[in-house]
């Protein structure tokens, strides 16, 4: 057996991950195990900016921006956590910069920062300039930034192993088995912690800003393991995806000046949004495209609309607004600062579309895009086994796949990039103190039966069908069901559809019997890890008849918080599946009714 | 739009050398490659195997001789590469199985560059450090790498001696001795002056035809090499 002792193991090299491997390291013998080489995490592929109150360039408060979030969230933000979050965004941010962050500056060569989606002036209602950024890579930049600070802390890697189950002993953690996806050897990590920073599962939509890799294995596996899942109901949907492709247009665009109209020229977020536009938040945004092209004011009468950034466009709409810069003389963007700004943004839409972003509009349709639910934890990355906030010793988790609750029901642009670094930093330090604090549990009997059983049954089929078939088969059901707008027959539709697809999954005839690089297995796997989270997510969406934030039921419009101001809990006990509730932390901001 | 895909194929546990594979497949004009490859695993044959993850040119890991050049899989369209494609496994590093190299003499030299800042001069509390907006400019090209080592091994200089750091690690030396906020400029010459450092390249501009992320590599070659020279 390939055996590994370690105090802490972290699954996932994104932000999350990385930023808890830097503190954890400091003070307990951790190793990072990735599918991915680091580098290739999808945290590089966020484009706009993260969100502190640093008030580089004009008046803001850390109060202020989590005010932003609990509203944003639809008021299911736990409101301590959001507290935390946006008041540790400050230092963190300047702590990255100390890292050696490349921010983007400003003229007295401080942080430079940019209008976002939902970030307000608490006073005036206006957007304000909250997003610090690296033009529009700022996940790239942040990626790169904390594994170049691993690299110089001697941070020890396990690049392309692949989690495939969580040890349990004595009640609690005692390590995880993962798959060398070199070699196809399994490999035993005896620790006292695990840490997941597993990112997001987009993968289950077939619109999405996600990666291939996306694909929700951990918390997959914890709910087989009889473990909680946190408010699956909440998923949210980028309004600007590239048509067709799901990739992603920043934000940024918009809090650079850019429109969206629709095919009668109309800019039609004057309508649902009067105050912020074209920048209030992403769930109200992307249920205005979808009543848009319902009502046929789609381009050309198909299922887009524009995406607008032409200096001559955006300069009319800034002297509409009566936009000014700082000094008093009206606001303007020339096609060199859109260049400057935005430059990975021009690429896509010239590589992808053949459409010059200067030139032309963008076709853009809503993209499946961030998990605000996921595995349960506290503001320390704790992991809980209940609603009752019971903890699983040595479990921890941070980043797109816990619920900790600070995006509650909709999260907004910028903050999952400060959750990441904020929690992933403080589990990293809670996780060391509790290494430091217990000995190793005993290995359970059997560690890799598990592992090795499923792997057997993956591979024994000599025929059947292709996994991509019932991936695909997922994805469009997920979309056209469970998907912007969600109703009790469409939702119970889907559930029948991924039964079917799981009932098929047996079936699924892996081609590739070898062990080395065998990714063909690994889809596979990926694939019953999927169907998993399409079902509770779909489970959690029926249960929920209200509409709030990321979760808008036709048939229930109306927020309802006298029954539903609560976090959902879902477990998974053989076919059976069981709810619980936990309620919302309230702390400065009372539920109100939530206007743009 | 029906193309031939001629993939350079390699099963360790099978086959005792590379062989050629032809699949014939319908594409729509504006897929990537990578989607082609992707019907072709899906649907046609399991076993053929690449790394992708991203699908937008952004995480670096599918790097590939495609057409004879260095190209993302996911950043080339089938409208763009004919009716006929070829597509090998990047050079110079071992083959593992079909288009997987192994990546690790590839990171081992990135790690050997001391890839972070170094400034041990305390930060100011509570703030930034200051770094004018021209500055900043100074080294914004060489920040946009994502180590997909398209150039690396695109270059005749490291398929010659696989011991010369190449351009992908020249770009983060540049990267660094280019930030005001480092401290390590001297320490990051001496790198780039050693025996397999800049001085091997011999400006052919493969790489930088190769860089997806445009990235001007032999100007940062030449701006480290000009460094070294002033001292
Ligand atoms: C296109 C795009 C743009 C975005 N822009 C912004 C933005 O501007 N601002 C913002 O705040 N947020 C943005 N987001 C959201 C944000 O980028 C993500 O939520 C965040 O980066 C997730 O980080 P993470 O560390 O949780 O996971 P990821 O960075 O996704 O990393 C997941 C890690 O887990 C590993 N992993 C997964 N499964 C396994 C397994 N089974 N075994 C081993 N390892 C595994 C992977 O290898 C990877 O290392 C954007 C998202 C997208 C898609
Ligand atoms: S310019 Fe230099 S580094 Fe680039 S390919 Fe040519 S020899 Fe190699
Ligand atoms: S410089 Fe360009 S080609 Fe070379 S590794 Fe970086 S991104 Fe890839
Ligand atoms: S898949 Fe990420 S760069 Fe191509």
């Amino acid at each position: 057996m390939n055996y590994h002792k370690f105090d802490a193991v972290i699954v996932g090299a994104g932000g999350a991950g990385l930023m808890a491997a830097l503190y954890a390291s400091k003070n307990a013998n951790v190793a990072v195990v990735s599918k991915l080489y680091p580098t290739r995490s999808h945290t590089g592929a966020a484009q706009g900016g993260i969100g502190a109150a640093l008030a580089n360039l004009e008046e803001d408060h850390w109060e202020w921006h989590a005010f932003d979030t609990v509203k944003g969230g639809d008021y299911l933000v736990d409101q301590d956590a959001a507290d935390i979050m946006c008041k540790d965004a400050v230092d963190i941010v300047l702590e990255l910069e100390h890292m050696g962050l490349p921010f983007d500056r400003t003229p007295e060569g401080k942080i430079s920062q940019r209008p976002f989606g939902g970030h307000t002036n608490n006073i005036t209602k206006q957007p304000v300039r909250r997003a610090a950024h690296a033009a529009d890579r700022t996940g790239h930049m942040i990626l790169q930034t904390l594994y170049q600070q691993c690299i110089k802390n001697d941070v020890q890697f396990f690049d392309e192993f692949q989690f495939m189950d969580l040890l349990i002993s004595e009640g609690r953690v005692a390590g995880m088995v993962a798959y060398h996806i070199n070699t196809g050897e399994l490999h035993v990590f005896h620790a006292k912690a695990v840490f997941f920073a597993t990112g997001g599962w987009g993968r289950l939509w077939n619109i999405t800003s996600n990666a291939h890799s996306l694909t929700g294995d951990a918390p997959a596996v914890l709910l087989k393991k009889g473990l909680p899942l946190e408010d699956m109901e909440f998923f949210q949907f980028h309004p600007t995806g590239i048509y067709k492709m799901g990739i992603l247009i920043t934000e940024g665009v918009r809090g650079e000046g850019g429109v969206l109209i629709n095919g009668k020229g109309e800019r039609f977020m004057l309508k649902y949004a009067p105050t912020i536009k074209d920048l209030a938040s992403r769930d109200v945004i992307s249920r205005a495209i979808y009543l848009e092209i319902a009502e046929g004011r789609g381009v050309n009468g198909q299922d887009y609309v524009y995406l607008d950034v032409r200096p001559d466009v955006v300069n009319q709409y800034f002297d509409e607004d009566g936009k000014k810069n700082p000094d008093g003389t009206p606001r303007r963007i020339t096609a060199a600062d859109i260049d400057k700004k935005l430059p990975d943004i021009a690429d896509f839409c010239r590589t992808y579309l053949g459409v010059d972003p200067i030139k032309d509009p963008m076709p853009i349709q809503p993209t499946a895009h961030y998990a605000m639910g996921g595995i349960p934890t506290d503001a320390d990355a704790r992991m809980l086994l209940d609603e009752k906030n019971t903890v699983l010793p040595g479990g921890y988790a941070a980043g797109e796949v816990a619920c900790v609750s600070v995006h509650g029901a909709n999260r907004l642009g910028t903050n999952s990039l400060v959750d990441l670094v904020v929690f992933g930093k403080r589990g990293g330090i809670a996780m060391a103190e509790y290494c430091n604090s217990v000995e190793l549990p005993p290995l359970p009997e059997n560690a890799l039966a598990e592992v090795q059983g499923m792997v057997a049954r993956l591979l024994a089929n000599t025929e059947g069908i292709p996994a991509a078939k019932l991936r695909k088969a997922m994805q469009e059901v997920m979309m056209m069901n469970v998907g912007v707008f969600r109703t009790e027959a469409l939702l119970t539709e889907a559930l029948e559809r991924i039964r079917e697809l799981k009932k098929q999954f047996p079936n699924v005839y892996v081609a590739d019997k070898g062990k080395r690089f065998n990714t063909d297995l690994l889809e596979a796997w990926e694939l019953g890890n999927m169907l998993d989270l399409a079902e509770v997510t779909t489970l959690a969406a029926l249960n929920r008849t209200e509409s709030r934030g990321g979760h808008a039921r036709d048939d229930y419009q109306q927020r309802d918080d006298e029954n539903w101001l609560k976090h959902s809990f879902i477990w998974q006990d053989g076919d059976n599946f069981r709810f619980a509730y936990k309620p919302v932390t309230i702390g400065r901001y009372q539920p109100q009714k939530r206007v743009y | 739009m029906r193309v031939t895909l001629k993939l350079k194929r390699f099963n360790p546990e099978v086959d005792e050398k590379q062989h050629w594979e032809e699949y014939q497949i319908d594409v729509e004009p504006n897929d990537q490659l990578l989607d082609a490859l992707n019907k072709v695993k899906w649907f046609h044959d399991g076993t053929l195997t690449y790394r992708r993850s991203c699908a937008h040119g952004v995480c670096g890991s599918d790097a590939m001789v495609i057409n004879g050049r260095n190209r993302l899989a996911c950043k080339v369209l089938m409208k763009d590469l004919g009716n006929k494609v070829t597509v090998e496994p990047i050079r110079g590093l071992p083959v593992v199985k079909d288009m997987v190299v192994d990546m690790e003499p590839f990171f081992a030299k990135f790690r050997a560059m001391k890839p972070f800042l170094i400034n041990n001069t305390p930060a100011p509390d509570g703030r930034e450090r200051h770094q004018t907006v021209e500055d900043r400019e100074r080294f914004d090209d060489t920040t946009k790498c994502i180590l997909c080592a398209c150039c690396t091994t695109s270059c005749p200089s490291f398929w010659a001696n696989g011991e010369y750091i190449g351009p992908a690690s020249i770009v983060q030396i540049h990267r660094f001795i280019f930030d005001t906020r480092d401290e390590a400029t001297k320490e990051r010459l001496e790198i780039a002056n050693d025996a397999m450092g800049v001085w091997r390249c011999r400006t052919v501009f493969n790489c930088v035809e190769a860089c997806p992320r445009e990235i001007n590599i032999t100007k940062a070659i030449g701006e480290v090499k000009k460094a070294i020279l002033e001292g």
